[in-house]
Order: structure tokens, then C-alpha cells, then sequence
């Protein structure tokens, strides 16, 4: 069961701080998670699990290749390693790693990426992952999900942590806003209609839930009736629902906060060229790096806002 | 240490490896006959006795772990493996053919007894560190043993791996250097030099030793004697020759990876069996 809050305010509680908690949670309940971090684990989080269980919690410096690998065997040994580190090292650096000694190796490895696109805000441009999603997306056997808020952070991670096999959890890190009430349920694999409508549908991931929710308010104002879906697990993605989507709002536009190239927007119209397409536009970034800033001017910049998005369906609409 | 162990039986044991991997390449008509001769020595003394292993149950997890982290050399794990009975030896003429469950490189998913995917150097170090942190988390008195190519040590995850045991205290690991001073391409000297491994690995924290790696009491009792060296992992030099016991390799100057036919194989598997009955084994009279 789903409920969207009837006010979505900034969540008193920071990202990694869901994250990490809904670790611990887990942690209790299973001795076989450990914690691999690379002199990150401040800027991550995850200092309260180091704490919590020493002797299950390994920071072994700033050598995330080493790291990735070391997972693979760890899982091999018979545990359930979380690695953390931001989401470029946890990609772009340890990519074979992840490829060979993890996803090829068949092995059971939760890789954990925080400051997700714009939200690296001031580490800039080096830092900022946007071709993450399109990396990951290729290999196979790799599950990818993003979650929006911290209730759905809490929802998933029990999953992430008792399905076997490779996953990649992208997050930003610090502030976020509270979209679900408490006790909301996600299933991983199965994205969530949130908001109901006829004339598009607005697929969004992560940060940029919010902005289709507002760009939804937006339209609405302007007589346009826009779906919303929270489309957390990108890969696999639900078809099905993509489809549906298609056939009952003949118009799409997928709002994510990474390139368009290889991601969800990606993703997306993979299935419905496969099926019944229809018109789509992407929100996201148009294959451009990142710069350094603060995230609200990052978010324009990168026209990732909501007025954005109201532009980009009311184009699509047209293109019906 | 070492007087209870019939080192002829581990040495005649290292003579049908170097025969079955003969064998196996000689079916696929090429491969990596080089790197895979100059361990066989040390997969005889650990598959031949050092370690704690059940072939019909290759996943029990209180057994010690192997990762031949110089994934190309597969054949060679193949061949011990097969002799141990992990799978029919019939099996060693399928490598690198479709639907093989043994590819060039060892695969943890097709192969019963590869403990680690490895291929793309410098990662099993890395998983055989991660495995050997596992044992300890689940509290196995399990030994974990690892296989790297010298030219391998180019790469820099190794010295981070090495970094990370050390610095974890991982004393049930050990990693093996297959020093045959020679690469894909050449010499080690030659492409990036390697300046002394031993002394290297010692400055990463490991206990470090060298022995002659063809000489299987040698190596035993390098092992034996490094286990009591408590809070430090275990670094082997393995001083071998590339291609030795193998005389198609022998001839040639690079020996990395070689084409060659069943046929070709058993002259050499017969030269093997010639040294074991004159006593002049692995090397014979060969000289570089």
C-alpha cells in the first residue's frame, strides 16, 4: 500500500541517514551483511554501522577497485556485502570489478552510490554521475533502483538485502523530501502510479519524483491531466506498467536526474518500441558533464525543474 | 615438517597435470601452455595434500579456498581438478569448446572446485582477499591460497589486495607469485621492470619468502613454515622457468600462449614420462 503525503515538505531526515538506518535494521536480523567503505563512510553514512557492528564493517581505505573485487569475494564466502562509496567510484571507477568479480561471478553484491547527479553539487563536475545508470544498465544480472524518499528507502532495502544477486542502490545523500506516508510499501520491480491521470503519463526516478509531482499540480492548473509514476526500480524495468502508461495516456515524458543516454529515458522507450509506442520526451541530462554549483542552480541548469517538465508535456501532448 | 609426505606421489601428481593440461590445450589446439607448466608444481603440492578440500562436495564451506588469480591459465587448475575427481576427466577435452564448462578462463559458475571467476588481472586478488576476510567473519579455520603471474603484478589492485591483508591481519591468507620472468609480451625486465617482489611484498606487510617452484618439497615446506607465522598473510615467490616440463614450450623463447594439435601434445606428455623414469624431472637436461 502506497499513500502520498498531503504536503511533501524537505524530510528531516538526510538520505544516508534512511539508508543506513534501514541497514542496521536489517543488519540485526541478518549476521551474514557486512560493510565495506573507502574512507568515505562519513560523507556516506555509514559510521553508525561501523559502529554498531565493528566486526562486520570494513573500511579499507581508498582503493575502491580493491574493494569491489573484495566484495565478490566476501559474497563468496557466504556473506552479504554492502559497498559504499559515491556513485561515480561506485560505477564508473570499479566497473570491471563489478562486471567480473561480482554480476559474471554470479555473486551476491549490494553496490551503494550516493550523491546520485546534481545532488554532488559543490565535488563538481569529477564527481558527478550522470552515465552511472547507463553503465550499470548494461550489465547483465544487475538490478538498479533509486528511491525517492526515505520511506521507500526503508521499504526496499529489506528486499535489496534478501534477494540474491548484484544490485546497484543510487542515492543522493543529503537532503531530500519526505514524498510517502510511513509505513508506505514498495516491491521492488514493480513501479507505483502515484498520482492519476489521462492526458500524459510523467515517469520519474529519485530526485526528480518531486519535480513531476509539482509539474503535475503545474498542468493541472492549465487543464492538463498528468499521471505520475515512481518508476524506483529502473532495471528491471516494469514493462508492463510502461505499457499500460502508453496505452491509456498515449504520451510520455521520463524525468530522471542523469544522461538521458542509457537511462531511464533509455529504458523506457526500449519496451515501447518493442510493443505500441507513442510520443516521448526525456527530462534529464543531454549528454553533458557535470559542473560544479549548488543543486538548485544545477537543477536548472541542467533543466531538470518542473517547468521543464510542464514544457516537455505539453510537447509531447502535441505530438499525440 | 614435512616427513610423513610422499613427495614423489605430489611430484608424479604434478607430471599428470602438466600431461592432462597438455592434453586439454592440445584438444582446443592452442593456449596458455607457458603460465600453466610453471604452476603445476604448486597446484600439486596444494591440491596433492596441503589443502583441506572434499572433491564431491566442492562447496563445503569449511574446506580451503583457491583463487588462480592468473585466470588464463585455467587449463592447468582444470587438469589438477579433474585428477582430483571433481568432475570426469573426459571433460579436459571440451576446453574452450561451445558449451564447455571449461572456458579459458576459470569460472566459478561452470566449473565444480573454481572457488573465484577470474580473468582480468589483479581482481582475484582482490576475492581471494575478500574470501579470506569472509572465513574469518564466519569463524572457518579455513586457509585461502592464491595464484598471481608475475607480469600480473603490474597491475595496481594487487598492491592494494596486498595492502588490505596486511592491514587486516589476514595470517590464514597466502598468495603465490608465479615469478617465470616472463609476459604476454616479452620480458618482465624488458616491459615494466618488477624490482624485487619478495622485498616489495614484505614492505606490504606480508610474511615473504622465495623457493624454487618447481621443487615440490620446496614449496611444502615454505607453506608449512610460513603458518607459523602468526598475524601476517603469506607471500610465496615462486622461482620458476615458463614453459618447464613441458618440451613444445621449452623450445620456444616466448611460451606464453601457443598453438598446437593432440598430436604435438603427446610427444611431450611422453618426454614428461621419459624424465619421471631417468629421475630428471620436470626440467631434464634443459638449460636456458
Amino acid at each position: 500500500m502506497v499513500k502520498v503525503r498531503s504536503e511533501i515538505k524537505v524530510s528531516p531526515e538526510e538520505m544516508r541517514a534512511a539508508y543506513c538506518n534501514a541497514l542496521i535494521a536489517e543488519a540485526e536480523k541478518n549476521e551474514n551483511i557486512v560493510s565495506i567503505d573507502c574512507d568515505l563512510a562519513n560523507s556516506c553514512g555509514t559510521k553508525s554501522f561501523i559502529q554498531k557492528f565493528p566486526g562486520r564493517a570494513f573500511n579499507i581505505g581508498i582503493q575502491e577497485q580493491n574493494a569491489c573485487a573484495m566484495a565478490g569475494g566476501l559474497s563468496r564466502a557466504g556473506l552479504v556485502p554492502f559497498f559504499h562509496t559515491f556513485a561515480v567510484f561506485a560505477t564508473r571507477r570499479v566497473y570491471d570489478q563489478a562486471f567480473l568479480s561480482c554480476a559474471y561471478a554470479g555473486q551476491n553484491v549490494k553496490i551503494c552510490g550516493c550523491d546520485s547527479g546534481v545532488s554532488a553539487a559543490f565535488n563538481g563536475g569529477t564527481h558527478m554521475a550522470f552515465e552511472d545508470v547507463g553503465i550499470m544498465r548494461v550489465m547483465p544480472q544487475m538490478t538498479i533502483v533509486e528511491a525517492s524518499d526515505p520511506t521507500m528507502m526503508r521499504s526496499i532495502i529489506p528486499q535489496v538485502a534478501n534477494t540474491y544477486g548484484c544490485f546497484y542502490v543510487r542515492m543522493p545523500r543529503k537532503t531530500v523530501y519526505d514524498i510517502y506516508e510511513e509505513g508506505s510499501e514498495f516491491t521492488i520491480g514493480k513501479g507505483e502510479i502515484i498520482r492519476e491521470g489521462t492526458d500524459v503519463t510523467l515517469i520519474a526516478v529519485g530526485m526528480e519524483v518531486v519535480e513531476a509531482l509539482k509539474a503535475a499540480d503545474m498542468l493541472a492548473e492549465e487543464g492538463i491531466s498528468a499521471r505520475v509514476v515512481d518508476m524506483f526500480t529502473i532495471k528491471p524495468l516494469d514493462e508492463e506498467l510502461v505499457n499500460r502508461c502508453a496505452a491509456e495516456t498515449g504520451a510520455i515524458v521520463t524525468c530522471e536526474n542523469q544522461s538521458v543516454i542509457g537511462g531511464l529515458g533509455s529504458a523506457v522507450t526500449e519496451v515501447l518500441c518493442k510493443n505500441k509506442p507513442c510520443p516521448v520526451e526525456m527530462i534529464g541530462v543531454q549528454d553533458l558533464f557535470g559542473e560544479v554549483g549548488p543543486m538548485d542552480y544545477l537543477q536548472d541548469r541542467f533543466e531538470l525543474t518542473a517547468p521543464y517538465i510542464v514544457e516537455k508535456a505539453k510537447k509531447v501532448i502535441s505530438r499525440k | 615438517m614435512s616427513k610423513n609426505v610422499d613427495f614423489n606421489e605430489i611430484q608424479r601428481f604434478s607430471a599428470d597435470i602438466r600431461k592432462e593440461t597438455l592434453r586439454a590445450i592440445g584438444a582446443a589446439g592452442f593456449g596458455h601452455i607457458g603460465g600453466a607448466a610453471s604452476i603445476a608444481d604448486v597446484l600439486a603440492v596444494l591440491y596433492g595434500g596441503m589443502m583441506k578440500i572434499d572433491p564431491k562436495n566442492p562447496n563445503w564451506e569449511d574446506r580451503d579456498w583457491f583463487v588462480l588469480s592468473k585466470g588464463h591459465c585455467g587449463p592447468a587448475l582444470y587438469a589438477t581438478l579433474a585428477l582430483k575427481g571433481y568432475f570426469p576427466m573426459d571433460w579436459l577435452l571440451t576446453v574452450n569448446k561451445p558449451g564447455t564448462n571449461l572456458p579459458s578462463h576459470a569460472d566459478c559458475q561452470k566449473t565444480p572446485g573454481v572457488d573465484m571467476s577470474t580473468g582480468s588481472l589483479g581482481q582475484g586478488m582482490s576475492s581471494a582477499v575478500g574470501i579470506a576476510l569472509g572465513n574469518v567473519v564466519k569463524k572457518r579455520d579455513s586457509y585461502t591460497y592464491c595464484i598471481v603471474g608475475d607480469g600480473e603484478t603490474n597491475e595496481g589492485e594487487v598492491w592494494e589486495a596486498a595492502e588490505t591483508a596486511a592491514s587486516l591481519g589476514l595470517d590464514h591468507f597466502f598468495v603465490f607469485v608465479d615469478w617465470n620472468k616472463k609476459q604476454l609480451d616479452g620480458r618482465l625486465e624488458a616491459i615494466c621492470k618488477p624490482f624485487d617482489l619478495e622485498e616489495k611484498f614484505r614492505a606490504f606487510g606480508f610474511d615473504s619468502r622465495t623457493v624454487t617452484g618447481y621443487d615440490v618439497e620446496a614449496i611444502w615446506d615454505a607453506i608449512e613454515s610460513a603458518k607459523h607465522v602468526k598475524g601476517k598473510p603469506h607471500c610465496i615467490i615462486l622461482d620458476t622457468i615458463k614453459g618447464l616440463g613441458v618440451k613444445l614450450a621449452e623450445d620456444q623463447e616466448f611460451n606464453h600462449y601457443l598453438n598446437f594439435d593432440l598430436e604435438e601434445a603427446e610427444k611431450s606428455m611422453a618426454v614428461i614420462d621419459e624424465r619421471l623414469a631417468n629421475g630428471t624431472y620436470p626440467g631434464g637436461d634443459f638449460k636456458w
